[in-house]
């Protein structure tokens, strides 16, 4: 009964008018707000670390490089030179292969990507927009060995067998582009290495495409419905031109990642040494040469080439995905000033 | 409501001005907030009336270009005045917001949070005045029993009860409520409402309301404000029944905003 | 006036029709490269390949060891990589407003995310590697750390703004210091986002093989010893894969299908738990 009333007496009174002694409380807030700047310190060292990573990865392979760049120089950049026993090495191979292999996955992938993205904005039906989302996020997902495994065992044998031979026959015969489709059909090469980098950046541009394309405002896209276009019209005329910076944007962060792909280029491409024209000639990517090639390095020298390889990959990665950084930044910002 | 009994000013507002970056949001203003009575600042949307009422506790210190000038004198002290602590002064003057705002944890713990930050309570300390509060406010009988389950788990009008549970728990003498019944259903208001009259016995109270029948109800001094201006501050049976600006008198009437 | 409405239309048909080709071509080769994993993959997997190391070729055997490996790796990268992600990450969503630090960090961030992850493995040679003279587990787990932080930063900083600044000011209407704020509210009301962001992560690193070449390198024993090179699936594959063994081969495609599982496993595991478009996007 008693405890019934002292409950009663709690819940009726009135606070005091000071908690605890205004002394211990000022401690107790002093201990705080160190506790605070400690907290704040820490995180904002970790965001330093980040943007230390950077300049660190930058700064230790330009200097485990010096070796490379002092034997070689800039003529690094236009030899074609691959002698690990004579020790003279030149990039452009490597850098040729990196480039053209990105070259076809961004011919293969940009227009199949808008495809895709046009289908998901504009023609899907509802139920059919999220199965397809995780189509593409499985497709993102699927780790590039598998890629590569299934390129050199699966991809390449049919490809030999059915679509080369049709190539060499039919385009290899024509003007300027016959040298790209000659040579003997071996499955693997530049082309075969080209077309699986295209079914790796797709989901990557396409999802980026989709992501741009809806946020045009729907109004923009009803007024030109309006005026009677078709959805082929309003997409080419009206979409497009609106998420241009966007859809570029995309385009570069795809070929950041095709410069960049290693293993899935590794099990194709047929580790050759030399530039050929044709696309159906194996060939020689900066990511395949390291792959291939750097656990057998012998000699500094051999090494240093290869990590001077692997600075100038990194260096052309960073400026594509900086710009596509840029860009996708500035139709942010675009569309936070008319919202 | 009856407010024969004399008051004592809890906090004097002199030459108050907010600015957001430099544009000057509240116009220079003076009024006195009282003691255990309930003062309602009503307005149409955009007078500053949350503006002003975030001024009491110094919340706007939160973002970077905010500042308010002038004074804010509560029991004597400035509390503009830059070597103010911010966390004594909130833990003096409460806040409840629009929306309701539990945190993820469980309702013993939101109600326990606030105490837990100043005072060293022993564990049956502790239950004794989370029990206590959450009676104040009215949310006892609801959730004695669920006192382990999220806070999010309530109802929203028992969510908001739960913030002015954890409110009144740490025992402040001012309690400023932005809005507090407008993300609610009649039922939950009505019962914020009979809060709010069983509240101002122990507590000075500020509420901001855009809902002016809610004013009139509630609260036993009136301000209202219009474009970042104190146009009217009275007592609420004069503002309402004998308003002394024709502008407050337009408002009321609805014959705008 | 027909006629042109005639070409439109058509013109309209052909590329709408076009489109769903694309969609087509893209579910193909999905499908393609799921089939030949799984029919090539299903074959090889049986208990013997969670038991016994890898063999050496011409005899029977399994991936224990790479298994082992990778799991051991991935799980100290994930110790390593997170707590750098997450405490980054809060820095940017909760102190970020009014410097330089946050939107550079933010900036290069991205950029590591989508960063050729080889080099990642070149840096890692070059600043541990090449000094302590052998190649190591830790040093394979580091690299993956590397690859690790910018998902983990992402997606916290990503969670915890989307926490609404009532919650923050509730608390701070309390009288809490910001670290509290920071650490008992914020931060736990994104709980499920941040841990969706580690599963993330973690379904990344287990597919990657470039930055284990020149890290962690390989073993054909079972090991658990950190300090020397540590079997791990994917190079285990790389290496089975490229030879001409065929129980090398049908090996490296059980490893691979083991691979594919664990990371699909991880991104469902992390889109249900939070069940909108993965955060990264």
């Amino acid at each position: 009964m008693s405890s019934v009333v002292t409950a009663i007496e709690r819940v009726k009174s009135p606070p005091t008018s000071r908690i605890i002694s205004t002394t211990l409380m000022a401690a107790r807030l002093g201990r705080q707000y160190f506790v605070d700047l400690v907290f704040l310190n820490t995180t904002r060292l970790f965001a330093f670390l980040v943007l230390a990573l950077l300049l660190g990865i930058l700064i230790s392979l330009f200097i485990s490089s010096l070796p490379s760049m002092r034997a070689f120089g800039f003529g690094f950049l236009t030899s074609t030179a691959w002698d690990p026993v004579q020790e003279r090495f030149g990039a452009l191979v490597p850098i040729f292969g990196t480039l053209v292999t990105s070259f076809i996955a961004l011919l293969i992938g940009i227009p199949v990507s808008f495809g895709i993205a046009l289908f998901l904005t504009e023609l899907s039906p509802i139920w059919l927009k999220r199965p397809i989302g995780i189509a593409i996020e499985l497709l993102a997902g699927i780790p590039s060995i598998i890629y590569g495994m299934w390129g050199l065992f699966v991809f390449a044998p049919i490809f030999a067998d059915y679509v080369q031979p049709w190539l060499i026959k039919y385009l290899g015969s024509l003007a300027i582009i016959g040298p790209l489709f000659s040579g003997v059909p071996q499955g693997i090469g530049m082309l075969t290495a080209g077309i699986i980098l295209a079914i790796m950046v797709i989901p990557f541009i396409a999802s980026v495409m989709r992501d741009v394309f809806e946020l045009v405002p729907p109004m923009l896209k009803e007024s030109a419905y309006g005026l009677g276009a078709t959805t082929w019209e309003v997409v080419w005329n009206v979409v497009l031109p609106y998420t241009r910076v966007g859809v570029v944007g995309g385009i570069l962060l795809g070929l950041g990642r095709a410069l960049g792909e290693t293993m899935a280029v590794t099990f194709v491409i047929g580790n050759a040494h030399q530039v050929y024209t044709s696309l159906l000639a194996p060939g020689n990517s900066i990511a395949s040469t390291l792959a291939n090639e750097f656990t057998e390095a012998v000699g500094d020298l051999y090494t240093s080439a290869l990590i001077e390889l692997g600075l100038l990959l990194f260096l052309i990665t960073v400026i594509v995905l900086a710009l596509a950084k840029l860009l996708l930044l500035q139709l942010a910002k675009k569309e936070g000033a008319q919202t | 409501m009856d407010v024969s009994t004399q008051h004592a000013p809890k906090i004097k507002i002199n030459n108050l001005s907010f600015y957001y970056g430099s544009y000057r949001a509240l116009k220079p203003m003076a009024f006195e907030i009282l003691e255990n009575c309930v003062t309602a600042f009503i307005g149409p949307s955009g007078c500053g009336k949350s503006t002003l009422l975030r001024t009491f506790n110094r919340m706007y210190e939160l973002y970077p270009n905010q500042r308010a000038t002038g004074e804010i004198m509560l029991d004597g002290e400035n509390i503009l005045d830059p070597r103010q602590d911010l966390n004594m002064l909130r833990a003096k003057v409460g806040m409840v917001f629009q929306k309701p705002t539990p945190f993820p944890m469980s309702v013993f713990d939101n109600v326990a949070f606030g105490i837990k930050l100043y005072e060293s309570l022993s564990r049956r300390e502790l239950e004794e005045r989370v029990e206590w509060a959450l009676r104040k406010a009215a949310l006892w009988e609801e959730v004695k029993d669920k006192l382990n389950q999220s806070g999010t788990s309530l109802s929203g009008g028992q969510q908001q009860r739960l913030c002015i549970a954890r409110a009144i728990a740490v025992k402040p003498e001012v309690l400023l409520l932005d809005e507090p019944a407008s993300a609610l259903d009649p039922i939950s208001t009505a019962r914020i409402e009979e809060l709010i009259h069983e509240l101002k016995e122990d507590y000075t109270i500020a509420i901001v309301t855009h809902n002016m029948q809610q004013a009139a109800r509630v609260s036993d001094y009136t301000a209202y404000m219009y474009l970042g201006e104190l146009i009217e501050f009275g007592r609420t049976d004069e503002v309402f029944v004998k308003p002394k600006r024709k502008e407050t008198e337009d408002y009321i009437t609805g014959r705008f905003g | 006036m027909i006629p042109i409405y005639r070409r439109r239309q058509l013109i309209n048909a052909f590329n709408l029709f076009v489109s769903m080709l694309a969609v087509a071509f893209g579910l193909f080769w999905l499908a393609w490269i799921l089939w030949t994993l799984f029919s090539n993959g299903l074959q090889a997997i049986d208990l013997t390949i969670f038991i016994q190391s890898t063999p050496p070729p011409g005899s029977n055997g399994g991936l224990a060891n790479a298994i082992v490996g990778s799991l051991l790796m991935t799980f100290i990268a994930v110790l390593i990589g997170t707590p750098v992600g997450i405490l980054a990450g809060t820095y940017l969503a909760e102190y970020g407003g009014g410097g330089w630090l946050a939107p550079a960090t933010r900036f290069i961030n991205d950029i590591l995310l989508s960063a050729p992850s080889i080099v990642i493995g070149l840096f890692v040679y070059a600043v541990y590697v090449a000094n302590v003279k052998h190649f190591s587990g830790w040093a394979g787990a580091c690299a993956l750390s590397l690859i690790v932080i910018p998902v983990v930063l992402k997606t916290t900083e990503n969670m915890l703004r989307l926490i609404p600044n009532s919650l923050r000011e509730a608390a701070a209407a309390l009288g809490a210091p910001r670290w509290k704020i920071i650490t008992m509210v914020t931060l736990r009301a994104s709980r499920a986002g941040i841990i969706t962001g580690i599963l993330l992560a973690v379904a990344r690193i287990s597919g990657e093989t470039a930055p284990l070449l020149f890290t962690a390198l390989n073993n054909q024993f079972s090991s658990s010893n950190l300090n020397h090179p540590i079997a791990n699936l994917p190079v285990v594959i790389f290496q089975f894969a490229m030879s001409p063994y065929s129980d090398w081969q049908r090996l490296a495609w059980g490893g691979a299908l083991l691979i594919t599982i664990a990371v699909l496993i991880f991104n469902i595991v992390g889109r249900t738990l939070f069940g909108q478009k993965t955060p990264l996007q």
